[in-house]
């Protein structure tokens, strides 16, 4: 890696306080994420995944440790400089395609005509040209998460937070959605950082892992996912692919 | 702005076919209202016929029963001021749902920006809201004394709490995360309220307002009943006095196609405004 990385986690830590009672959500993250690389954080449900993004995305601030975002390299503006994507894909209903795409312009106030010609250009990305003008009920639940990413990139952010993009979506569509990202992953050039409880599209979209175990979050470790970068839907059958899913499953303690 | 990422071969994404069969499914709703609107015209003026032919046949005096010709020729009575007393009704129905639309979105908006009113204000609502306005009637004419403002008061007191407690709804109903998603992007309040919750609660507002349209008849009805020198529901009581049936259905008739043209209104409003999946 050598060059500085643009996410710099050191011992992070979260207390959620509510009612009166504390909920440790994460006790100590230490993540690196180079620039331009796409990081999985994989690990149990309630682990503090979620809980990492949103520090990432400057909604919820760190208790304890280091949290630096962007490098020498690259500043990083915090609202102009994030993009998040949710299980659901939460398109506004009375808003077009095009128009739902457009809902972080209007938001930060961007020039209207060329984040309209941005917002057709990310739509043909997504694999949804000739959709613009359709409404999100229109869409099957795999097209409205093709939307919400392309919403994500409208700002031209630097990093985008992705929770469990791909959750909501049944086994077939999700598959054809791990290729179509990284296929936008690469043609974007985005930094992302995605959750997900699925090792094997931790594995296969991930070009670094970041594994938590449970209650508090910790790390239980990082690493490379060394695999190349033309990645097709067979590559989950080689030795290689297989031995990154065994580590995963051994770090979460299901060997 | 920094360039667009260049297209690439995206997979082909619904095409022809798909749009074929969405004209077909389009011209099949189409074909499908017709017939419903026929149906229901048919129904309507066969209804009518036998009621006209029912009547005569029966030989039913006016006075009970007028048949629809007789309540037709009533209209033509100059005294009665037709025109005039359905303008008054109409002034005050109108004026009082405005009112309503106005107060009740309002009213709701307030109470979804500030906590402490809705801690203290809204169980007074509640309690208000259970109260049979109908009745305050009187205590109103009381107060203000009779005329067109009072009764779009009463009307008014009528429609609001429908739409104030619809649009309320609507308004707190914001998904977290899309609320996440406008604040990572250091969106303000005012973001929030101007591209998610404003937009969101139409629906709601709308649905509020066609209970209201609903309501706002009767109200209006109640405030010429209970004291007036002017409107429709005035005009029903002096011609009860004088036994004209006939006249005492026209005004009923007129009653009811105000209360439908501005349930039409309403609908027309929430057809321009609303995309179709997002209607309640
Ligand atoms: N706003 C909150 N208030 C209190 N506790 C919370 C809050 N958000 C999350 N938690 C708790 O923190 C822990 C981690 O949550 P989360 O980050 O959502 O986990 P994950 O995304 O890995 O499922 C859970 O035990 C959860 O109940
Ligand atoms: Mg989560």
């Amino acid at each position: 890696m050598g060059a500085e990385p643009l996410i710099r986690l050191r011992d992070v830590a979260k207390v959620y306080r509510s009612g009166g009672r504390r909920v440790t959500a994460v006790s100590n993250v230490t993540l690196d994420v180079a620039e331009g690389s796409m990081v999985a954080l994989v690990g149990p449900s309630g682990c503090g995944k979620t809980t990492v993004l949103k520090i990432l995305a400057g909604l919820h601030q760190a208790d304890a440790g280091e949290v630096r975002i962007g490098n020498a390299a690259s500043g990083f503006v915090p609202g102009h400089d994030v993009g998040m994507v949710f299980q659901q894909a939460l398109l506004l209903k009375w808003r077009t395609i095009l128009d739902n795409v457009m809902l972080p312009a209007d938001i930060l106030g961007l020039p209207r005509r060329a984040a309209r010609a941005r917002a057709r250009c990310l739509l043909e990305l997504v694999g949804l040209h000739g959709c613009e003008d359709r409404y999100p009920y229109e869409l099957s639940g795999g097209m409205q998460q093709r939307a919400a990413i392309a919403r994500a990139l409208l700002h031209d952010p630097k990093l985008i937070l992705m929770d469990e993009p791909f959750g909501a979506l049944d086994a077939l569509t999700r598959e054809r959605m791990n290729l179509e990202m990284r296929r936008i992953w690469r043609d974007s050039g985005k930094t992302i950082v995605f959750v997900t409880h699925s090792i094997q599209e931790a594995v296969f979209l991930g070009s670094s892992c970041a594994v938590l175990t449970a209650g508090p979050a910790r790390m239980a470790d990082t690493f490379e996912i060394d695999l190349p970068v033309e990645r097709g839907l067979d590559i989950k059958t080689t030795e290689a692919f297989g031995g990154y899913v065994r580590r995963i499953y051994g770090l979460l303690g299901l060997e | 702005m920094p360039d667009a990422p260049g297209p690439t071969s995206p997979p082909a994404p619904p095409g022809g076919a798909d749009a074929a069969e969405a004209a077909l499914q389009r011209r099949e709703e189409r074909r499908r209202t017709a017939w419903r609107w026929l149906a229901i015209l048919v129904v309507h003026v066969g209804l009518v016929l036998a009621w006209q032919f029912g009547v005569r046949a029966s030989g039913l005096p006016a006075v009970v029963l007028p048949a629809p010709t007789d309540i037709i020729v009533t209209l033509a009575k100059q005294n009665y001021a037709w025109a005039d007393n359905t303008w008054v009704t109409a002034a005050e129905i109108v004026g009082g749902y405005l009112l309503a639309v106005v107060g009740g979105v309002v009213l709701a908006l307030l109470f979804s920006w500030s906590r402490l009113l809705t801690v203290a204000v809204f169980p007074v609502l509640v309690t208000l809201n259970m109260v049979p306005k109908v009745a305050l009637g009187p205590l109103v004419i009381t107060w203000f004394s009779y005329g067109l403002r009072t009764n779009m008061l009463i009307t008014f007191s009528l429609c609001v709490f429908p739409i104030l407690l619809t649009t309320l709804r609507g308004l707190r109903e914001v998904e977290p995360d899309l609320l996440d998603l406008v604040r990572s992007l250091r969106g303000s309040r005012w973001a929030v309220f101007r591209t998610i919750q404003l937009p969101g609660s139409l629906p709601f507002i709308l649905s509020g307002m066609k209970v209201g349209a609903v309501l706002a008849v009767a109200g209006a009805v109640v405030g010429e009943f209970i004291a007036s020198d002017r409107g429709l529901a005035y005009l029903m009581i002096q011609v009860q006095s004088s036994l004209d049936t006939p006249a005492m259905f026209m005004a009923v008739l007129l009653l009811t196609l105000l209360g439908m043209a501005l349930y039409l209104a309403v609908l027309l409003l929430e057809l321009a405004l609303v995309p179709r999946d997002a209607r309640r």
